[in-house]
């Protein structure tokens, strides 16, 4: 990112990953990452299987913290050393900022949709039963879900699900989104009712990190591409130049293998 | 001579009686033991070293020794520390504690098996750990280990005949308080089993109630 965009944006970048580095054991699983994320951008992170781009993003909200390098949230130090007390109130806090959509849904299976969405805004902003339930309607409504909002999880689709997984997340108003692969473990045929929800959350200048293997998504929606492998960044750039004229020769072969039977 | 139930019917009124007290021991003992494995499970898996290796201990404790003996302990032994207890508090206590060891155990391993994305998801969110547990954890692990903790308390029924010994006129001590007058022991312990099985069966119609309502929501 140029420093015109970044000053033309109005202020810093949303979130700023400087120099991430993670290992577990002897194994390098980040290797030096650096990202800088505008308001309202939308960056793909792509990769093969075990080129640590889940692990990447789950460093976001710390919830695989790094071994070493540091995340901000705007002006707000993620991965802050502190003491266990203070960390605990600090994360929680700025975790509220961070809204994350998983592989798995992670929907509280015993709990109903309404309740699903309305948890975290009750315990954590003390909204009122009203205006907690307001909120849910309004983010259901968002992902074309009011009609299940007494539904219990297991009565939901998997693309239901993940569309409630991602009304809860935006109901706690969040800067950033983070999605983990939202749509590899849907069935083909439910995948663009997700892809759908994600494309509208675009539209309306959500920030968003998107770790996928849905290469025509990343292309369509994306600003920005990050090409992932050995847990570092091999290429980035503008989906035009990532996907039809790639530098990196590791690039071109993933992209080759991806992009193979589709088209 | 042989046996003559005949003599049973006049005794119905005291039997019933008794019968009550045993659900009334049942139930505030069942509740307290589930309360209390709850916390022990969670103090055991997530508190601090100073919390959980007390509870450990006391878990492993109260699961190692007889129930008989933890209720003389209770009712007779800690009079002389000066806490005199009631025979029917002692009996609550003592039934209480003994089973919340065993659910405690259960409800861990239900705790344990609770999918780490639960957890978090929960965190996430910007819940602490103590909300991710407390809201979301514990009863998805409880809602999963039913059935087992339900075994429980259909042993704790069972087992609440020993609070007789201490003097608590339930069941069994109202049928051996018959006896006492009749001198009719077979006839009176075996009406005091048929209570206790119809008991029972009620017991278990209400849990696999719970346990239908608990499948709904999975």
């Amino acid at each position: 990112m140029s420093t015109t965009e970044s000053e033309m944006a109005g202020n810093g970048p949303m979130i700023d990953v400087k120099n991430a580095a993670k290992r577990y054991g002897t194994v390098e699983v980040l290797r030096g990452i650096n990202l800088q994320v505008r308001k309202g951008e939308i960056v793909a992170v792509i990769g093969p299987s075990g080129s640590g781009k889940s692990t990447f993003l789950r460093a976001i909200n710390n919830l695989d913290p790094l071994s070493s390098g540091e995340v901000w949230l705007e002006d707000v130090q993620v991965n802050k050393p502190l003491t266990s007390y203070q960390y605990e109130r600090h994360i929680n806090r700025v975790r509220q900022d961070i809204g994350m959509v998983f592989q798995h849904f992670n929907l509280f299976p015993h709990l109903s949709v309404r309740q699903n969405i309305t948890l975290a805004p009750r315990m954590l902003k003390r909204l009122s039963k009203q205006e907690a339930d307001g909120l849910a309607e309004q983010q259901l409504r968002r992902v074309g879900l009011i009609d299940r909002i007494d539904f219990m999880p297991s009565q939901l689709s998997g693309g239901q699900k993940q569309r409630v997984a991602i009304a809860r997340a935006l109901a706690m108003q969040p800067k950033v989104m983070l999605f983990d692969e939202a749509t590899s473990a849907l069935d083909p045929e439910l995948v663009e009712e997700v892809n759908f929800v994600m494309r509208q959350l675009a539209e309306s200048h959500m920030t968003m990190i998107i770790v996928t293997h849905e290469m025509g998504f990343a292309q369509d929606v994306c600003d920005r591409v990050l090409f992932m492998d050995g847990g570092m960044v091999v290429e980035e750039g503008s989906p035009d130049v990532i996907f039809r004229n790639p530098s990196q020769e590791r690039t071109r072969s993933f992209l080759r293998k991806h992009l193979k039977g589709r088209n | 001579m042989g046996l003559d139930f005949g003599v049973v019917p006049g005794y119905l009124g005291a039997l019933s009686v008794g019968a009550g007290w045993t659900v009334v021991i049942t139930v505030l003992a069942g509740a307290f033991s589930i309360v209390a494995g709850v916390l022990f499970a969670v103090g055991g898996l997530y508190g601090h070293p100073l919390i959980r290796y007390p509870v450990k201990a006391f878990v492993w404790l109260f699961r190692g020794t007889p129930l008989l003996l933890q209720l003389f302990l209770i009712y007779f032994g800690l009079v002389e520390i000066g806490i005199d207890l009631n025979a029917f508090v002692a009996g609550v206590i003592g039934l209480g504690l003994h089973f919340a060891a065993y659910n405690a155990d259960i409800i861990q391993a239900g705790i344990v098996a609770v999918d780490r994305g639960q957890t978090e998801a929960g965190r996430t969110l910007g819940l602490s750990r103590y909300q991710t547990v407390s809201r979301i954890v514990v009863p998805q692990a409880v809602r999963d280990v039913v059935p087992a903790l339900g075994n429980n308390m259909i042993a704790l029924l069972k087992d609440s005949a020993l609070v007789s010994v201490i003097g608590v006129a339930e069941l069994t001590l109202s049928a051996q308080l018959a006896i006492s007058k009749t001198f009719r022991p077979f006839e009176f312990y075996f009406a005091a089993a048929v209570f206790y099985y119809v008991i029972n069966l009620c017991l278990e119609a209400a849990l696999s109630r719970i346990e239908r309502r608990m499948e709904a929501a999975r």
